[in-house]
């Protein structure tokens, strides 16, 4: 996925994907590994990425910000993949193309750019159960935007009026109740290719010890904080989420000729809810809870354990050139 | 819902704010600055509405109360391109002799009748100017005496002369003067002989052109920014009044281009300004959920020969609860009244204090 060629071709200016084009290349990357997923819960993954990357987009203070959110996403994969060198250093470069490109660009720009992802978004309100839990998502699918907390980076505390005379001299301040909640700013997120990002958008939804997003005044923050202990993950969902990241920083494409060696990923509870979920997906995704919590399902369990222990990271993305060339001719022809 | 009114200014038109009636939409309001445009029909009792949807802009108008009668949907004219092209802004002009609903989009302008019915003028974006990096547009529509000025990608302003009725609609001047993509253009009636400036164009640096509309216009005053784009712009007997991306809306003396207020109006950035000229109300809202309500005034000071100073006094101020706004009118001419849309929303929502 971070094959040089392939960042490449994602970086060339160009319009923005149509909702078939990016599932196609979603649905290619998921199976480019011996995962394999379902219909149900793959549309079931695609949702929980489309309203978790709305939420981040929605959510950035500045437009600049959706860079940073990128650029946690890629932190926290270099994380996952501190053995391997190779792969490391295809990131950095990644991070390195990123900055390049998008480094320079203005607010005007960004702002433009944060308009057109929101277009792809629109109308979108799926309804996410851990976006629920932390009330980030309200009960009808529409986030919460906070009136309260730091301002973005490059912006005052509204409420202060200012008037100048002829000269420039300023000859009266008034204040004036602007609504809200809202303090300065600490300080600015790094847009070098190491640094403290200080957006905590981008991070690892399930890190248990992830800070709240949403600012709260006293009272509510003793709730929040209850509610984050009450909705502390199942560590095998964490386990499986983890492991999907790991399968898709590069690995081995397995032909398979015998039996299946490769793990199915159900995001239901049951094989039967899987099958029943397929039958009756509506045609619009609206009102559905995507639910990412793993069953205690035993088998599944000792098979996930027993991929873990065959699996062995290859020192360089099996990303064969054919393959790599089918994507990308894929998506010229989309 | 959060509502904060000031101390009270003497101005007793101006009080708390209900919430209406909601005006349906067929489709939610995409994320644009300006993306709501209201046309006033105080004859005949209606007042219309145009909201961008994405590739589709609606059109409504509306009786008294609310009551939605009749809606029209119009889209952006293909051209060259792969995708459907998105419609940028959609904006009523009054002119002397007739009113034309003109829609900018990422392909080019086009001019229709006032109910959409007919499109009499349609200019293709110019694709030798096409540059493999950025986004070609128009945006930024306004119209002034017999003219409509649209804005473009380039930075470039296009007059067009617009005749008494009919299709025979003119390019009259390309106008350059901003280096970068232009946001919003404002204008007024050229009122008081000391106010020569009829028209102000706006752009993402934040630079701000004064100009004196004419066959030819001439750029009277340039106010530089300040890093910030500008995202919408008003005038008012000679004061500018705009908004900016930081959340801050500025008032500039046009003749000068002295900046005499500075307001820390918002915590995100700027969608929409719009103004009650006649009691001198100026509206601005923001990505932050809130709406407030400005009172304008130009005070002198005595025995001075200078310009008189704007001053501004806080009036009200609304919070929309969960939506990111991106359009914001006054919906009658003494500005008690106003209509609001939202990111994803597929209502107008509508506020009253009478």
């Amino acid at each position: 996925m971070f094959n040089k060629s392939f960042i490449e071709e994602l970086l060339k200016p160009q319009e923005l994907y149509s909702k078939k084009a990016l599932r196609t290349i979603y649905d290619r990357l998921a199976h480019a590994s011996i995962m394999k997923l379902n219909q149900a819960s793959m549309d079931k993954l695609y949702d929980l990425m489309t309203m978790a990357l709305k939420y981040q987009v929605l959510l950035c203070p500045r437009p600049k910000d959706v860079l940073l959110v990128t650029f946690n996403h890629l932190d926290t994969i270099k994380g996952l993949i501190q053995d391997n060198p190779a792969l490391l250093h295809l990131v950095d470069e990644t991070l390195r193309q990123l900055i390049e490109v998008y480094g320079g660009l203005s607010a005007g720009e960004f702002q433009l750019i944060r308009q057109t992802l929101l277009t792809f978004f629109q109308d979108l309100h799926i309804r996410v159960s851990l976006f629920l839990k932390d009330k980030v998502q309200n009960s009808n699918g529409r986030f919460v935007l906070p009136v309260s907390g730091p301002v973005p980076w490059g912006i005052e505390v509204p409420g202060l009026i200012r008037m100048f005379d002829n000269k420039g001299e300023e000859v009266r301040r008034v204040e004036f109740p602007h609504g809200g909640n809202y303090v300065t700013a600490p300080k600015e997120g790094s847009f070098e290719v190491y640094g403290d990002r200080v957006l905590k958008l981008g991070t690892n939804m399930y890190s248990v010890n992830r800070p709240v997003e949403t600012h709260t005044s006293g009272t509510s923050k003793n709730l929040s904080s209850q509610a984050q202990q009450s909705i502390a993950p199942n560590p095998l969902a964490k386990e499986e989420l983890n492991f999907l990241a790991k399968l898709m920083g590069g690995m081995e494409i397995k032909k398979t000729s015998g039996p299946e060696p490769g793990f199915r990923l159900n995001l239901f509870t049951t094989d039967e809810e899987e099958e029943q979920a397929a039958l009756t997906r509506p045609e619009e995704l609206s009102h559905e809870v995507v639910n990412i919590q793993a069953t205690q399902d035993q088998q599944r369990n000792q098979e996930l354990a027993r991929i873990m222990g065959e699996f062995e990271v290859m020192d360089q993305p099996r990303w064969s050139a054919s393959k790599g060339d089918d994507l990308l001719a894929m998506m010229d022809e989309l | 819902m959060v509502a904060a009114d000031s101390e009270g200014p003497s101005d007793p038109g101006v009080r708390m704010f209900r919430r209406q009636r909601s005006i349906p939409l067929r489709g939610s309001a995409a994320a644009l600055s300006n993306n709501l445009s209201v046309l006033q029909l105080p004859v005949c009792n209606l007042t219309h509405f145009g909201v961008v949807h994405g590739p589709s802009a609606q059109l409504l108008s509306v009786a008294p109360e609310g009551v939605p009668l009749a809606q029209r949907q119009l889209h952006a004219k293909e051209g060259a391109g792969v995708s459907s092209p998105l419609i940028t802004q959609v904006h009523w002009c009054a002119l002397p002799f007739r009113v034309l609903l003109v829609l900018t989009s990422h392909r080019g302008i086009q001019m229709y009748e006032s109910d959409g019915s007919v499109m009499v003028y349609w200019h293709a974006l110019d694709s030798r100017d096409a540059s493999p990096v950025q986004a070609m547009f128009a945006r930024g529509i306004a119209s002034c005496g017999h003219f409509i000025c649209v804005g473009m990608w380039s930075g470039r302003v296009l007059v067009f002369d617009i005749p008494a009725k009919g299709p025979n609609i003119v390019l009259s001047e390309e106008l350059a003067g901003h280096p970068t993509s232009v946001t919003d253009i404002a204008s007024e009636p050229a009122q008081e002989q000391d106010c020569m400036a009829d028209v102000v164009t706006a752009d993402d640096s934040g630079l701000l052109c004064v100009w004196r509309s004419g066959p030819e216009f001439k750029l009277l005053t340039r106010i530089p920014g300040f890093g910030v784009p500008c995202t919408s712009v008003q005038l008012w007997k000679g004061i500018a009044a705009v908004g900016y991306g930081n959340g801050q809306v500025r008032l500039y003396e046009t003749s000068t281009g002295a900046l005499h207020v500075q307001i820390n109006a918002h915590a995100r950035a700027i969608c929409a300004l719009d103004l009650a000229p006649e009691v001198g109300k100026l509206l601005s809202a923001a990505e932050d959920t809130f709406v407030h309500i400005w009172k304008l005034s130009k005070r002198t000071e005595s025995g001075c020969t200078e310009p008189s100073l704007p001053q501004v006094e806080h009036c009200h101020g609304e919070c929309v609860p969960d939506t990111q706004v991106c359009g914001a009118r006054f919906c009658d001419p003494s500005g008690s009244s106003f209509a609001v849309t939202g990111y994803d929303l597929a209502e107008i929502l509508t506020f009253s204090s009478e």
